[in-house]
């Protein structure tokens, strides 16, 4: 789960991170008020989306002046904002974050994945702040420094005065930069985040080091024991099919093809969407019903393709282990009359029950099409779908 | 033979009693020799107490103590999950299964810490299973699907292994052993591992891999098998339509900054000698074809 700038800095600030003051608001007026309050006479209006690279796309302007917090507040407030991350039509901006400006004398990455083959938290961090870490890989690996954090110790202090130095922290502010990359490795473990970056990291004028940026995405598994993570939820920011999908535990993704795909587990998902395309198709989204699939969230799972006005037939592919066949089989008749299907639909069914299942479609009366294996079903959809116009 | 289990193994289930623990533990002790391998459950609230004749146990260390058990599976749910797999790692079992999926991954992370220098092995978690076909079923596959063979195969993903043991099943192509070795990020055998098993198991001739996009595992197991294996390897990976960044249900199915994809996955795989194929409906009949050369 991703949240707001402003809300990781509010985690990094409880972890003794110092980050810029700053307000987040909802209206130009509320930004105007902020930036009054604040004092000073230099602030930076940043919007508020959870698609990164938001300087480029036109989401970050310095403000010397009320008047100037107002104008770029009135400009970036309900934009569409398009960036390398958000796909091309962009996501609308509905908050802001007003904070003070701050005087730049260098900046730094510094970031936290889980590095699965070490099966640690990995401390990465990079004297070219600013820059996508993902593009100095490519250019200069030599710069990227590595810690992988054994998770008895935590991130030791000598371990962080090192990476300081190594990206070129000056040794004035050393002291402060452990700080920070401390501070950085307890919030990563103590509230479940799978990703965190401050990027920039900053030194100011007078040898400060400041967190200038925040990105943080937790791990939807653990959201259970933190309250404090699901109340930033903020499902403007999410598709809503995918919230929808997510009400009834169903996994869903849109994708921008238009044949709708049904399926359990989500290995077979995947390759279900990829012979598609082997056959020239093209998959509406990934949908995984997982192992306990029942009539209703069948249902669902019908009522929530078919919210896609691109799709011109579906594809159900069921390997039927635990669940059986002719369930399924039930869940599908159901929904197909429920929601009055006018889409072509195919069904492969196999596993346990197959024959009960397939007679249960049969005897229906619902113009189903039935796929013999995975390449006779993929063939057919595509077929089907290529026939409406 | 086989690799990790046979007829023989004598396993401990911990979360037994739970609806999940109950249902699949009459299905796996239903299949081939499952009544004489499945000798205790593991409930500190329920000790004492007897279930489908198999008797529940306060700890997984007085199970073995009593039972002489060696491995065991694990249904508990997510939040408890990582402390079960801790429990049966310090009593000293030889394997452990864990089903259970959800788990947050800083759990994982220490417990796969606890275990470093440790005997036992891990399957999983976010697995399900592994089976020896005709012999024991430790887990959730549908045990018909199977038919006792020569053919390896082990799966990051549940549904798209029993696609590949069915295809296989279907052509004649009996299995060995087939090992799901589950969708999270911080896991424990990883394709690797799994391949040296049966590449050393005299009674396994060929292997099926299947893989999916999110990680390297695929990548490095490729090129182990470049420099050691004896026999040959037919592969898949799923999720070459998958976008980068989004989750694809598994934990560990998710392409992040440019690594991951299936494409590279696939070309490192080819070189190093794996008989690819881009179709997963083609999976047995591309393993026919190397076999029948």
């Amino acid at each position: 789960m991703k949240i707001h700038e402003y809300q990781g800095k509010e985690i990094l600030r409880e972890f003794s991170v110092p980050t810029p003051r700053g307000v987040a608001c909802f209206s130009v007026d509320e930004a105007v008020a902020a930036a009054q309050r604040l004092g000073g006479d230099i602030w930076v209006v940043k919007a508020q989306i959870h698609a990164g690279g938001r300087g480029k796309g036109g989401g970050v302007k310095v403000a010397k002046s009320l008047d100037e917090v107002r104008s770029h507040a009135q400009q970036i407030l309900g934009m569409q904002l398009v960036t390398h991350q958000t796909g091309s039509e962009g996501q609308t901006v509905r908050r802001l974050l007003i904070e003070d400006g701050a005087q730049i004398t260098k900046e730094y990455y510094v970031g936290m994945v889980v590095d699965r083959a070490a099966q640690r938290v990995a401390l990465l961090a990079s004297s070219e702040g600013g820059m996508e870490i993902e593009e100095v890989a490519r250019h200069s690996p030599e710069k990227i420094h590595t810690v992988r954090i054994d998770p008895k110790t935590g991130l030791v202090e000598a371990e962080a005065a090192q990476v300081a130095r190594a990206i070129g922290i000056p040794d004035v502010a050393n002291a402060e930069a452990v700080k920070v990359l401390q501070g950085l490795y307890r919030a990563f473990v103590e509230k479940d985040a799978m990703l965190a970056e401050i990027n920039p990291l900053i030194l100011t004028a007078d040898n400060h080091v400041i967190a200038l940026d925040a990105k943080f995405n937790f791990d939807s598994n653990a959201l259970y024991r933190h309250a404090d993570i699901v109340a930033f939820r903020d499902l403007d920011e999410e598709d809503p099919a995918e919230i929808k999908a997510s009400k009834f535990d169903l996994s869903y993704i849109s994708l921008d093809g238009n044949i709708g795909c049904l399926v359990n587990g989500a290995g077979l998902a995947m390759a279900t969407m990829d012979i598609i395309k082997l056959y020239g198709g093209s998959p509406a989204n990934f949908l995984d019903v997982g192992g306990g699939a029942t009539t209703e969230k069948v249902t669902e799972a019908f009522k929530l393709m078919l919210e896609n006005k691109n799709i011109k037939a579906i594809l159900v592919n069921i390997f039927g282990g635990i669940m059986k066949c002719d369930v399924i089989a039930e869940g599908v008749v159901a929904a197909a009359r429920e929601v009055h299907l006018s889409v072509p639909l195919v069904v492969r069914l196999e596993g346990t029950n197959v024959d009960l299942g397939k007679k249960i479609l049969l005897d229906s009366g619902l113009p189903i099409i039935s796929g013999n294996d995975m390449a006779d079903a993929a063939e057919k959809v595509v077929t089907a779908a290529k026939g409406v116009k | 033979m086989s690799i990790l289990i046979n007829k023989n193994t004598r396993v401990i289930t911990q979360g037994m009693t739970g609806k999940v623990g109950q249902f699949h533990t009459q299905q796996c002790k239903a299949y081939a020799n499952g009544a004489n391998c499945f000798v205790a459950g593991v409930n500190p609230k329920k000790a004492g107490e007897v279930f489908e004749n198999i008797p529940v146990y306060a700890t997984v260390k007085d199970a073995k103590a009593e039972t002489g058990a060696t491995v065991s599976v694990i249904y508990v749910p997510p939040s408890g999950a990582a402390a079960a797999i801790d429990e049966a790692v310090e009593a000293e079992l030889d394997l452990v299964i864990c089903i259970t999926e959800g788990i947050p991954v800083h759990d994982m992370i220490r417990t796969r810490d606890n275990m470093a220098g440790k005997r036992t092995l891990l399957i999983g978690p976010n697995c399900p299973g592994l089976i020896t076909p005709d012999e024991i079923k430790i887990g959730i596959m549908p045990g018909h699907i199977h038919k006792k063979g020569r053919i390896g195969v082990v799966s990051r993903s549940g549904t798209l292994t029993y696609e590949a043991v069915g295809q296989l099943s279907a052509l004649g192509y009996g299995q060995s052993s087939c090992v799901g070795i589950g969708g999270d990020p911080i896991n424990g055998l990883k394709h690797i591992d799994v391949m040296r098993l049966f590449n050393d198991d005299p009674d396994t001739d060929a292997v099926v891999m299947v893989g999916e996009i999110g990680g390297s595992d695929e990548e490095e197991c490729a090129l182990w098998i470049r420099d050691n294996m004896k026999k040959p390897v037919v592969g898949f990976i799923a999720g070459i339509t998958a976008p980068p960044g989004k989750r694809m249900g598994h934990a560990g199915a998710i392409i992040s900054g440019g690594k991951g994809g299936a494409e590279d996955k696939l070309a490192v795989m080819e070189e190093c000698g794996i008989h690819i194929t881009r179709n997963p409906a083609e999976m047995g009949v591309t393993m026919q074809k190397v076999l029948k050369g």
